[in-house]
């Protein structure tokens, strides 16, 4: 090899005192200090640009115990409950596959939110789900505090009445639990069903939102999954607020939704039984 | 489309008469510390990382692609990408990783293949400005001048034939040594040092034929 190294090779220009690229010579304008010039074309990385590649994680106060929540620059993406940091980071990482970092605090309004189980103003990153699973967890996010509903009702919801077992396992995969209240999805014949933090936890959960899950699968148990008032001819689930206003004189139980239509009911328009 | 006249490394190089200043690029002296640091804790260690590497990533992004959001998004797939593999990688493989070329290999791999998935569609928005577009009737002087210097530079750069603006944004933008470029692009070290100088020749060139032309970017691409 003869030929001269151009990036390693002898410069043409006299040496000297290399001239800052804050002050350029005019008359080297374009023939002059290219490199200099190409130098300055470097840039450093925008602020945003981390919080596009990695979430943050927090640990939060909430109704189950070692809560941690991960999160992006689009919202909450990932709750899980009774994990070290470690363990939360090597779940997240399984399931996102991105990298983690700790965040000075957690995101606004996410603490009250899991205070008081109000959770629809936390913005979340649903990123990832299918159309389906994303449809099913939007109907779930709709159940208020203190209230439960069907995996049937769930599906309706959804837009897909008949797929009661897909919504369930879509429920069983939902990265945040507690922001979207999953617990809030019991079984029709009255008990809790399965929870991603384990049955006990889901009852704990129901209980503390004032459910009276035992009156709830007493009511099931005897075959009454419905409730309606004989005043309004209005039908509800059980844990409907409306349907906790009706007297006890004015309680009438149905089986199921068909049955209350015989009987001249209708649906409630905010619980909307399916 | 590529390598109309770059790639040939039996070709005399031109524009040596003129060469850039030679300062020797140093070497990935960050290397050893963000290699240990991955192989202790990957998350902590993605952390160390970026922060090792967010500069030359993205200045190198932003030369390659000219555009400004394109950049971010390349930059920020090429550590997406990098964090992923790493997960795969045994504690041993990371230890030995020289995570700068291996970093800027990924971001050069996804910028080609990114160039061939571009091609068959447009390219929306304008090139990327150095700084703010001074007006073009007030004569290149004093700090305005420098904006401009970089801005037309830019846009040279941005018409560079492939082979020739990697070489070239990696040595002098990124300011690494020809023999980690040549790692990253998977070519001899004579090859690279060929692109650099054509392509630093062929940017001299079109300097000087825009001396006095309104419209410099028009004239640098090539392709």
């Amino acid at each position: 090899m003869t030929r001269t190294d151009p990036a390693n090779g002898t410069p043409d220009r006299p040496a000297g005192p290399t001239v800052p690229a804050s002050a350029p010579d005019p008359a080297a304008d374009f023939a002059g200090d290219l490199s200099a010039d190409l130098a300055g074309l470097a840039a450093d990385a925008p602020p945003g640009l981390l919080d596009r590649i990695a979430a943050r994680r927090a640990r939060v106060p909430g109704p189950l115990p070692d809560l941690h929540v991960a999160f992006t620059d689009r919202g909450v993406a990932f709750l899980r409950a009774g994990l070290d940091a470690d363990a939360f980071t090597a779940a997240f990482r399984e399931r996102f596959a991105r990298p983690l970092l700790p965040a000075d605090r957690p995101p606004a309004g996410l603490v009250p939110a899991l205070r008081t189980g109000r959770a629809a103003g936390v913005p979340l990153d649903l990123r990832g789900l299918s159309e389906f699973e994303a449809a099913v967890l939007r109907a779930a996010a709709a159940i208020p505090r203190g209230q439960t509903r069907p995996y049937a009702w769930v599906a309706r919801e959804a837009g897909h009445p008949r797929a009661v077992r897909a919504a369930g396992t879509a429920l069983g995969r939902n990265p945040v639990p507690l922001l979207i209240p999953c617990h809030r999805v019991t079984r029709s014949d009255g008990s809790a069903g399965q929870y991603v933090f384990g049955a006990d936890a889901k009852l704990r959960l129901l209980r503390g939102e004032d459910v009276d899950v035992d009156a709830v699968a007493d009511l099931a148990r005897h075959g009454t999954r419905l409730i309606g008032s004989d005043t309004t001819g209005i039908v509800c689930y059980p844990t409907c607020g409306d349907a906790r206003r009706i007297t006890p004189a004015h309680r009438r139980g149905f089986a199921n939704l068909a049955a209350a239509r015989a009987a001249g009911y209708r649906p409630c328009a905010r619980c909307r039984p399916a | 489309m590529l390598n109309r006249s770059d790639g040939n490394t039996e070709a005399p190089a031109i524009g040596d008469a003129s060469a850039a200043r030679d300062v020797p690029a140093p070497p990935d002296e960050r290397g050893a510390e963000v290699a240990a640091a991955l192989a202790g804790d990957l998350d902590t260690g993605f952390a160390v990382l970026y922060e090792a590497y967010r500069g030359v990533v993205f200045s190198t992004a932003l030369r390659l692609c000219g555009r400004w959001a394109e950049a971010e998004d390349l930059a920020a797939e090429a550590f997406l990408r990098a964090y992923r593999a790493l997960c795969g990688y045994e504690p041993d493989r990371i230890a030995e990783l020289r995570p700068r070329a291996w970093l800027l290999t990924i971001l050069m791999n996804l910028w080609r293949n990114g160039l061939r998935s571009a091609a068959r569609r447009p390219r929306p928005g304008p090139l990327e400005d150095a700084g703010d577009p001074p007006d073009p009737a007030e004569g290149v002087e004093d700090a305005a001048a420098r904006h401009e210097t970089g801005r037309e530079l830019a846009a040279l750069l941005a018409g560079l034939p492939e082979r020739q603006r990697a070489a070239v944004v990696l040595r002098h933008v990124a300011d690494l040594p020809v023999a980690e470029i040549a790692d990253v692009l998977g070519l001899p070290q004579g090859t690279v040092k060929s692109h650099i100088s054509r392509g630093l020749a062929r940017l001299r060139a079109a300097r000087e034929n825009d001396q006095g032309t309104r419209r410099p970017a028009q004239r640098g691409g090539n392709r």
